[in-house]
């Protein structure tokens, strides 16, 4: 059975089409093997050969791999329950309450998009504990440290975005406290706040403003400075792993 | 010579000493260049912060009308919480305060049993001139305009904060 589906597998990998999309043809050499990962768009960020240590469990826990799942997870659901949310003041809270009670699996997608959010910053925390213990912020890799520190903004800046949508008196309050605490930045607190609000209350142009951040700017972001971590994790010498105590 | 694309002032000068301090056309275009872009960098920041500040703003009117005298029995603390402002009928008369925290925003509410206004927030408490008594609140609830209109009522302009303590008396 194994051998025929090989076959099958090889059969296609040697059809037109295949070749044209995947330049590395069928071969199955190490040349090959590291061609089929380097010429593909998604896969060239990664190395082409990485060490079986660094794929065991305890260097890494797989805590960037988990936070990445969440992302994923959090991308599927949020478009989802944009085809039902509209960002306006009557009917944001409408539309959410809708989404528990009317929307057929809107309450599973709901509270998944909102359970990945609480376990993306976990995670997120735990990943870059982890990595700070490991002592993997290190040079050669200090520059990917710092790509995290601003992966570790976006997530916080998305959770805090997306805390408003909802539009009941938490999301009220934390965005009303929140954009106070940008108040008291020096010198131009107030103008950063205006900004942020498009006015000078918590309002209509605030829930858009939060509403386009939340599901259009920080996203893109997220996904640009996530190939960079990804990419630099090659570019840095792959993952760090200690060396083996004898 | 590796540096003839970058350098190509350097190599004209040399013979002239006397011309050090000339541009070459070189550089005289580069600094264009590289001024252009700065201004446009800055223009793109101006317009930038103006297109994100709106201009028109569909946002209550900082002057309210509170009420009727007689609608505020004496001695009593009243919120507003729809305008976010106490009236208060005081001995020596009527004063508004603002009723959000100055800490960080929420809307306080007044507690008869305690003779407190105190924020839900982080536990600011105010006396009910607006002094602080307890929590992180940096400043007391501010004292705003109040005035009695031609037909009767009780008016706040909550963008006018009071330096000093005024009452009014009906």
């Amino acid at each position: 059975m194994a051998i025929t589906l090989r076959e099958e597998f090889d059969r296609l990998r040697n059809t037109e089409v295949w070749k044209t999309i995947f330049r590395s043809g069928s071969g199955s050499s190490n040349l090959h093997r590291a061609q089929a990962v380097q010429q593909n768009v998604f896969l060239h960020l990664f190395s082409v050969k990485v060490r079986s240590r660094a794929l065991a469990f305890s260097p890494t826990w797989y805590l960037g791999a988990l936070t990445l799942s969440t992302f994923f997870i959090l991308v599927a659901t949020g478009i989802l329950l944009m085809f039902y949310y509209h960002p306006s003041v009557p009917q944001a809270y409408a539309d959410m309450k809708d989404l528990q009670f009317v929307v057929s699996s809107g309450v599973f997608l709901r509270n998944l998009h909102r359970w990945s959010a609480h376990a993306m910053v976990f995670l997120v925390f735990a990943h870059m504990f982890k990595v700070f213990y490991r002592g993997a912020y290190r040079p050669p890799r200090q520059f990917n440290w710092v790509i995290g520190v601003f992966l570790l903004l976006m997530t916080l800046l998305l959770s805090y975005t997306g805390y408003l949508l909802p539009w009941d008196q938490l999301a009220y309050w934390a965005v009303t406290v929140g954009s106070n605490i940008a108040k008291a930045v020096p010198f131009m607190g107030k103008q950063i706040r205006f900004l942020m609000l498009g006015g000078n209350e918590v309002n209509a142009n605030a829930l858009l403003r939060f509403y386009v951040l939340h599901c259009v700017i920080l996203p893109l972001a997220a996904v640009l400075l996530v190939a960079v971590h990804f990419w630099r994790i090659r570019k840095d010498g792959g993952l760090y792993v200690p060396e083996k105590k004898l | 010579m590796s540096d003839v694309n970058t350098k190509p002032g350097a190599a004209a000068a040399a013979p002239t000493v006397a011309k050090d301090k000339e541009v070459s056309r070189r550089e005289f275009f580069a600094k264009m260049g590289m001024g252009s872009l700065i201004v446009a960098a800055a223009g793109t920041g101006l317009f930038s912060y103006e297109y994100f500040s709106p201009n028109v703003l569909f946002e209550a009117s900082p002057i309210i009308k509170a009420g009727k005298p007689d609608q505020f029995p004496p001695n009593t603390v009243t919120l507003d919480p729809q305008s976010g402002i106490y009236m208060v009928n005081g001995a020596k008369g009527f004063y508004a305060l603002g009723a959000i925290c100055t800490h960080l925003g929420c809307l306080t509410a007044w507690k008869p049993e305690l003779d407190m206004i105190a924020c839900p927030c982080h536990g600011s408490r105010f006396n009910r001139d607006g002094i602080k008594i307890a929590g992180p609140a940096p400043q007391p609830l501010p004292w705003l305009k109040v005035w009695l209109s031609e037909d009767g009522y009780l008016m706040v302009d909550r963008s006018e904060t009071l330096k000093e303590q005024e009452f009014v008396r009906v």
